[in-house]
């Protein structure tokens, strides 16, 4: 009887192990935070690139339309992969892409722009990156698609196609 | 010569002081990113990784301990930006119940065990 338990206890118990690690076999390992993240942190104060003028960031979202915060640095490769994208973006007339540059040199990222053209609307400078974490980005490149300071879509990496198309068809839905 | 002297205390006292308050937040900032998870390292807290994205939060941590705000504070700061994921010690919810009982339970059941088996003998 007494072996009887303990031998059904150990099978409940591997049972149940087994169970643990199988779901956690089908978990991504990479860990995108996704909660809690709806609204954006407009408040915060940032350099232009250009003339180093402080702007608030709330003054560059527009409150009854779609803008897109790109933040991007000249040393990260993804984003010169996703620039023509921007670019693209830009090239519609619909939205304004506010360019967040992150950890850069001024003169690096002046290059940047000039070499692969430039898709902002207006450059802010995040010198050491607390900018970008207080907007919950983990690095760069990373977009978000904004509506009245609400974060409608999050991309974290490089724009694509898919991506981009995504975009489109939101910005489209919410005009008609 | 006195004067000199006096200014040079001064002067040495004030240095000892903003060592000692900056020595003091980079005590509190150690001890808060110890706690926080890094995002982007896998297995690493923000203490031990050199990471951009690590150095930039051990950044903002000295600023908002610079801006008065307590431990808490800071770690509810993270979580709202970036989930409950980015603490180290899970808060106690539906999801995490079973973590936290779990040890407690087997405590129990064991502490069982090991009284039946005395008592038998």
């Amino acid at each position: 009887m007494n072996k009887n338990i303990k031998f059904i206890i150990i099978i409940l118990f591997s049972l149940f192990v087994f169970f643990i690690f199988y779901k956690g076999l089908e978990k991504p390992n990479n860990y995108f935070p996704e909660k809690n993240l709806n609204k954006i942190e407009t408040s915060l104060v940032f350099k232009n690139l250009n003339d180093q003028k402080e702007i608030i960031l709330e003054e560059l979202i527009n409150n009854n339309s779609f803008s897109i915060i790109n933040i991007w640095a000249s040393w990260c490769l993804p984003c010169r992969d996703e620039h023509a994208y921007l670019l693209k973006l830009r090239n519609l007339n619909k939205i304004d892409i506010i360019g967040i540059n992150y950890k850069d040199k001024k003169s690096n990222a002046i290059e940047f722009l000039s070499d692969l053209g430039n898709p902002y609307h207006e450059v802010l400078v995040d010198l050491d990156g607390t900018k970008s974490i207080e907007l919950g980005a983990i690095g760069v490149p990373e977009t978000y698609l904004i509506n009245n300071k609400i974060v409608v879509k999050k991309y974290v990496g490089p724009l694509d196609d898919i991506k981009l198309k995504e975009i489109i068809e939101i910005i489209k839905y919410e005009k008609n | 010569m006195k004067k000199i002297k006096l200014i040079f205390y001064i002067f040495s006292f004030t240095l000892i002081f903003l060592n000692n308050l900056n020595a003091d937040n980079s005590q509190q900032v150690d001890k808060i990113s110890k706690n926080l998870r890094c995002l982007i390292c896998q297995g690493q807290s923000v203490y031990d990784s050199q990471s951009d994205f690590a150095l930039s939060m051990k950044i903002l941590i000295d600023k908002k301990i610079n801006e008065g705000k307590n431990e808490k504070e800071i770690y509810a700061f993270f979580k709202n930006k970036y989930g409950e994921w980015i603490v180290y010690e899970p808060e106690i919810s539906q999801n995490t119940i079973l973590l936290w009982a779990i040890p407690l339970i087997l405590f129990i059941f064991g502490g069982i065990l090991i009284i039946r088996k005395v008592s038998i003998k």
